[in-house]
């Protein structure tokens, strides 16, 4: 009894130094991080000789008050709510596309995937000529259509929509790698008995690799969701987040905020929001969804 | 990679030296100025600073100076900032005039008038052009070094000059002038779409700046001199404004928000005839125009005048005295007449004194090359470029009132008497 607790209480010990190198990352650089910025929410700015002074919840009314905040979030909700459905739906068309044999299947991989390769800056610059008036690419196309000429990036009606474009352009392709993998693990003989039975392509989809590809679907929906919030390296380049703030997203807002304002105490009430509210959908998906999900 | 080898190149040998120096005597240990530089233009910048760097060590010995490139104006200045507030700043940093108040407020700088002792510190300093001395100085004190700054010139096409009947060096230089110009210029293919704007003034990221060649003409200043209040909605501003907005009604010049990175584009490709845009584009222009250009001073109004910009040196507060007065030193040598020549040569910036346009090299450059001059003959109607404390904030305030007027989702006076509300509100603890 006394030596199963020393052996256990021993190796309880070796795991806790196994852990430690990546616990020590994980608070320094994530754990103590929120904690600190939750703490600095509560106190004003630090200026110069003048140190932060409590100031309790002024920062979230501060939030409550700012118009570009709002924007901001109603840009966020319409961003997530176009980017992670149509860059998942995309990602699974490319998969089972090039899940099958066909010719020419590396390439037509490789180039689905190469917008994830790319850097987000340098690609924004491409992008901001496609977007570009008069001698862009889209406007060519649409000149050739006989429409008339448009302002993509600097008209606030179709700003955000153009930056919205350009992340599920980039994410289609990284999700896709992850549908593919999980195609290539289904079993054959799931498809052959389906062929036997005389299901129908689309039947097939739907009841067989559709189920058996949610918990490359869960995952998929995490990332994406996280990133609805993350991408705004496009924005730099794009928009600035303008016109008028009309293609401004929160963590475009939040680096505003604390890095063009110096504003560090209201940067961290907006970061404590966005924390709690990225917190909140990974936990909602990984405790709801999760048990709902099929897994082999 | 260039940067990384010079830096072992050099670094290798000295501290070797250091070594051998600290056996024989502990005290003579050189004083070490790191120096923090941003890349805001093409160009071999990093290359240039080095040189400037190892010039300058050649006859300080004393002296170690250590250039790190930071960044874009805006990266620099978040690391140097993060870098005062966690105690170990650069020595000194070249950052945008406009952070002067943010830097004061931050209490991060420390003004150069401490250093300045001898008849030739002060010549010196005095040599400097007025126009970019206004970002410098504040409450009598000078703040920052003129270095690599700027003013916003106008670029146009000889060539669809000519095309339209208008005189190729006979450039607009009045408000009315230029309409009549732009008119001119501007052509429609048969369904009515424009394939050629008349002229073209870039507004996104940071339209205020532009907006300026606009105010200044129409004789407004928009904020004063002690950065603490600001004139939107004085109705010269919302008239130049206006202006603004009418070249778009009009239909001479392009609708929406104008993107500053592909303006010049838009002038090699005779999408526009007229571009308004920095003196640092200079050399861009001057390698891709496939046609004659020419540079010009930005037409007038009430008077003329254009916004300076760019960047200034920085003495920062959490270093050393010895640091100070050596990163003072370097300043000084930096800034020398010959030096500045070549650093404008080199990148397109407009030397910062009189007399370094005063020296042979840059004389010579003149005369091959006039448009290289535009930007000096503009600068004794040049004004600050706009900044108040809390600048970034206050500059949005104005931004965001600009792109709603020129996307029309506010009519000039009420973008312009929104943005002055904000900005009083933001203004109101300096007062």
């Amino acid at each position: 009894m006394g030596h199963g607790n020393v052996a256990s209480s021993r190796q309880a010990v070796h795991a806790w130094l196994m852990l430690l190198p990546a616990l020590v990352l994980l608070v320094g650089f994530t754990h103590w991080p929120i904690v600190a910025t939750l703490v600095d929410s509560f106190f004003s700015t630090p200026k110069g000789a003048r140190p932060g002074a409590w100031v309790g919840l002024e920062n979230y009314e501060v939030m409550a008050g700012d118009p570009v905040f709002w924007k901001a979030v109603r840009n966020n909700l319409l961003f997530a709510g176009a980017t992670i459905p149509c860059s998942i739906g995309l990602a699974l068309l490319m998969a089972l596309w090039v899940n099958e044999r066909i010719a020419g299947r590396a390439f037509l991989r490789m180039a689905y995937f190469t917008p994830t390769v790319l850097p987000m800056i340098a690609v924004a610059n491409i992008w901001l000529f496609f977007y570009t008036p008069q001698y862009g690419l889209l406007e060519q196309v649409t000149g050739a259509l006989g429409l008339p000429s448009h302002n993509w990036l600097g008209s606030p009606g179709t700003a955000l929509g153009a930056v919205t474009v350009v992340a599920i352009w980039k994410e289609a392709g990284f999700f896709m790698i992850f549908y593919l993998a999980a195609l290539q693990t289904l079993n054959p003989s799931l498809r052959e008995a389906a062929a036997i039975e005389g299901a129908s392509r689309w039947y097939f989809f739907r009841r067989v690799q559709w189920p058996l590809l949610m918990p490359t679907t869960l995952f998929v929906l995490v990332n994406a969701f996280i990133n609805a919030f993350r991408m705004v390296d496009h924005l730099f380049v794009l928009t600035r987040g303008g016109p008028d703030n009309a293609s401004t997203l929160l963590l475009y807002h939040l680096y505003e905020v604390g890095f063009s304002f110096w504003d560090t105490g209201y940067a961290s009430a907006i970061t404590v929001v966005l924390v709690v509210v990225l917190a909140g959908i990974a936990l909602l998906q990984f405790f709801v969804l999760d048990r709902k999900t099929h897994y082999q | 990679m260039q940067r990384n080898t010079f830096l072992k190149a050099f670094t290798i040998p000295l501290l070797a030296g250091g070594t051998l120096l600290a056996g024989l005597a502990q005290a003579q240990a050189p004083v070490e100025v790191q120096f923090y530089y941003p890349v805001a233009v093409g160009g071999p910048i990093a290359k240039t600073i080095d040189g400037f760097a190892e010039g300058f060590m050649k006859e300080n010995p004393g002296v170690k100076v250590t250039p790190i490139y930071a960044g874009t104006y805006q990266e620099t200045i978040v690391k140097a900032l993060t870098a005062h507030k966690s105690g170990t700043p650069p020595v000194t940093s070249v950052l945008l005039s406009t952070d002067m108040f943010t830097l004061i407020d931050e209490d991060a700088i420390v003004p150069f008038d401490n250093f300045v002792k001898t008849a030739d510190d002060k010549a010196w300093l005095g040599g400097f052009y007025k126009a970019f001395m206004m970002n410098s100085q504040s409450g009598g004190k000078t703040w920052g070094i003129p270095f690599q700054r700027s003013t916003v010139v106008m670029y146009w096409n000889k060539d669809l000059f000519k095309e339209a009947g208008l005189d190729p060096n006979k450039p607009p230089a009045t408000w009315a002038e230029l309409k009549e110009a732009a008119t001119k210029l501007t052509k429609k293919d048969a369904s009515g779409k424009v394939t050629q704007w008349g002229v073209q003034i870039p507004s996104s990221g940071f339209p205020y700046w532009l907006f300026q060649t606009l105010t200044t003409p129409n004789d407004a200043i928009l904020a004063n001199e002690a950065g603490t209040q600001v004139k939107f909605d004085d109705p010269k501003v919302i008239e130049a404004l206006q202006t603004w907005v009418d070249l778009g009604k009009a239909g001479i010049h392009p609708p929406g928000v104008v993107e500053w990175g592909t303006t010049p584009k838009d002038f090699f490709e005779k999408k526009a005839a007229i571009i308004y845009t920095t003196t640092g584009n200079l050399t861009n222009i001057k390698t891709n125009a496939k046609f004659d250009f020419g540079v010009g001073m930005i037409p007038g109004n009430k008077r003329k005048g254009s916004p300076t910009g760019g960047g200034n040196f920085y003495i920062f507060k959490k270093s050393t005295p010895a640091q100070q007065e050596a990163a003072f030193r370097f300043a000084k040598w930096v800034t020398q007449p010959e030096r500045a020549a070549q650093w404008s040569m080199d990148t397109g910036y407009v030397a910062v004194s009189q007399a370094a346009y005063d020296t042979p090299t840059l004389k010579k450059y003149g005369t091959d090359f006039p448009a290289a001059l535009v930007a000096r003959d503009q600068l004794p109607v040049s004004v600050a470029e706009f900044s108040t404390h809390d600048n970034q904030r206050v500059t949005k305030a104005l931004n965001d009132g600009l792109q709603a007027a020129l996307t029309g989702s506010k009519t000039p006076a009420q973008a312009l008497q929104d943005a002055q509300k904000e900005a009083d509100r933001i203004l109101r603890s300096y007062k």
